[in-house]
């Protein structure tokens, strides 16, 4: 699904990643963890090709096609969505007109969507206009229903959240992943299973999200680079490792 | 200060005389030019939607009034002066004829027209009344004088539409309106214009709000004028009394638009609200305005947001003046550009940079808290759509 090969990413005049491999397959999730400033933020951004992060080596591959250069919404249409931990508010445009958009012209039932994340109250209002923590990521998840993407980059779901909206959130963010439709008379659960083939990218730093997410494989990424890419790469083990022993095993691991 | 003064006005190149036209049962004899430009400014040329009452002025003759009689009357300002005895309670009654040289030149130039709509006491009237000031003829001048009257415990909604005929570039727009909104009254007051490029415009406005009425005004200017100047003030004398003002302004390269509000709060538990957005896409918008707090309780706020799209000025004046202890008055202003993390935002859920723009633009003019009639609505949002799709943007 996703190919990111010896990915250098500057900001201005500093080197922010240097040197990034990862592969995500069809189906799979895949956990980032890391210290603040980091670059896994940065990394989030340069997948989505936002401006201000200039590629300067290396490349990504999506779909098997490089999207090094692709312009933002050409990516989003060939499938990569994004769930931002701080959105901009956009004022007089109401959440329903955006989820709608995000759909580009399918057929979705807004409200019924809408319902799933417990957000019917807030479709008149305008995007992100004071919502809270939680309500953002509720109306981040929204707009990823409608616009139903292959790859899905979760910058934080958890900042901000109380432990109610974690368990609504978490169990969308799976649904989301694993595919939400229940076997049928017509639909076996091994054929639903092969048809989904939602893969994820998830930045957590408390690990919460791993109570409700299917995490296939994880790795740490310190000081622009990713590390712990040899076993054990479960996520739970490295969130054990990291809150046992902190980060600082990672200089030793990176020296 | 020279680019900002407002664009000289010379009264002696307009003809206010000799524009003539026959009456009009109704719009079906119009061009289809015609049609259209009537239709931009939210008149219901095609008889769909429903309107308690329409009034039509072109250049120097008014061409159609009637009303469906339902608690609303609509007459032509000089049959209602010779109905009513000169109007003695209203006519140049809250405007004063010396303000200016444009009210002067009014008071004296011959009367060509305007309305005259008063409401029946109680009444809520459900339909919109429409109106037009249509001018048809080059380098005419237009001389209108309106006044709407809105009853005791009434309400009504007036949609005023103000255009030039697609040939016609050069004119003179005067007009003087006095809003008298009686106790506990509600009016909405909705003004579309638009004019042809080297059209001039000095309407002059004054209002006065008695106990718990409530006036509020929508004003859309979106395409290009030579040069708009206005500055209603509303006084708000009663009790309780209540104006908003909304604003949606753009100006094209070419553009001189100097317009405003003023609100002077003079009665306790008087609230004011100035709202405008104003875009360029080159010309100059002077986005002025002002509440005064001369009793307690009294609110008032007052915000000009404006996005410099391409070139051009925007000169935001946003004035407040309390006079007594006690009064609540505030304002903001800002001056900008669309940010580009709210691009970002909408391409990254797959909105490519045109669509994304012209979304936050219609979200930034947010013509939506008008709560105009659905047909209007539309006819802004497509001006607002060309307006996208232009080179400025």
């Amino acid at each position: 699904m996703l190919q990111i090969e010896n990915l250098h990413v500057s900001i201005g005049d500093r080197e922010v990643l240097k040197g990034i491999n990862l592969n995500i397959d069809e189906g799979e999730t895949f956990i980032l963890f890391g210290p603040n400033g980091s670059g896994k933020t940065t990394l989030l951004m340069t997948l989505m090709g936002f401006g201000g992060y200039t590629v300067t080596a290396g490349k990504i591959v999506f779909k098997g096609v490089d999207i090094t250069e692709m312009p933002t919404y050409e990516r989003a249409r060939l499938g990569i969505g994004m769930s931002f931990q701080r959105p901009p508010t956009i004022h007089g445009l109401k959440t329903r007109h955006l989820v709608s958009m995000c759909a580009r012209g399918r057929e979705i039932d807004v409200d019924g969507m809408a319902k799933t994340v417990n957000f019917e109250d807030f479709l008149n209002r305008d995007i992100n206009s004071g919502f809270s923590g939680g309500e953002i990521k509720r109306s981040e998840l929204l707009q990823l229903m409608a616009q139903n993407p292959d790859l899905i980059l979760f910058d934080e779901p958890e900042s901000g959240v109380d432990l109610e909206n974690m368990v609504l959130i978490g169990n969308t963010a799976r649904a989301l992943l694993d595919g939400a439709e229940a076997p049928s008379p017509e639909t076996c659960m091994r054929d639903l299973r092969r048809r989904n083939k939602t893969s994820g990218l998830i930045i957590t730093h408390t690990g919460y999200i791993l109570d409700y997410v299917n995490a296939d494989r994880g790795q740490v990424m310190y000081n622009g680079v990713l590390c712990c890419d040899t076993r054990p790469t479960r996520p739970r083990d490295i969130l054990d490792h990291i809150s046992k022993y902190g980060y600082k095993e990672c200089i030793r691991c990176l020296n | 200060m020279s680019e900002l003064s407002p664009t000289l006005v010379d009264l002696n190149s307009y003809s206010f005389t000799g524009r003539q036209s026959p009456e009009l049962p109704d719009f079906s004899s119009l061009s289809d030019e015609s049609k259209h430009e009537l239709r931009m400014v939210g008149v219901d040329v095609d008889a769909t939607g429903e309107r308690a009452g329409t009034f039509v002025q072109f250049d120097h003759s008014t061409v159609h009034c009637k009303s469906s009689g339902k608690g609303v009357e609509v007459l032509g300002i000089r049959q209602a002066l010779k109905k009513y005895d000169g109007l003695p309670e209203y006519f140049w009654k809250a405007m004063d004829p010396e303000k200016d040289d444009f009210t002067r030149t009014a008071a004296k130039e011959e009367l060509h027209g305007g309305y005259f709509i008063r409401t029946e006491k109680g009444v809520k009237v459900a339909e919109p009344v429409q109106t037009c000031l249509f001018i048809k003829g080059q380098n005419v001048g237009q001389n209108v004088h309106n006044i709407v009257v809105v009853e005791e415990d009434s309400e009504v909604h007036i949609i005023t539409g103000c255009a030039t005929s697609h040939d016609v570039t050069s004119a003179l727009h005067l007009g003087i309106s006095e809003f008298y909104i009686k106790k506990g009254g509600k009016l909405t007051f909705t003004m579309v214009h638009n004019w042809g490029e080297d059209v001039m415009v000095r309407p002059r406005t004054v209002g006065i709000v008695e106990e718990n009425g409530v006036l509020q005004n929508n004003y859309v200017l979106l395409k290009k004028v030579k040069s708009v100047q206005s500055y209603p003030t509303i006084y708000l004398n009663g009790a309780g009394a209540v104006a908003r003002f909304n604003s949606v302004i753009v100006t094209p390269t070419g553009s001189h638009v100097d317009t405003g509000n003023r609100i002077v709060l003079n009665a306790p538990n008087t609230r004011g609200e100035i709202i405008s957005r104003t875009i360029t896409t080159g010309g100059t918008i002077v986005a002025r305005g002002e509440i005064i707090g001369n009793a307690v309780p009294a609110r008032g706020h007052l915000e000009c947001k404006g996005l410099i799209l391409g070139g051009g000025l925007i000169h935001a004046i946003p004035e407040l003046q309390g006079c007594v202890t006690g009064v609540e008055l505030s304002h903001e202003a800002a001056v900008g550009k669309i940010a580009q993390e709210e691009i970002e935002y909408l391409m990254a859920r797959g909105l490519d940079e045109d669509e994304a723009t012209s979304t936050i633009v219609r979200g930034f003019l947010n013509v939506e808290i008008m709560g105009l009639p659905q047909e209007l609505r539309e006819s802004i949002d497509r001006i607002i759509a060309e307006l996208d799709a232009s080179d400025a943007m």
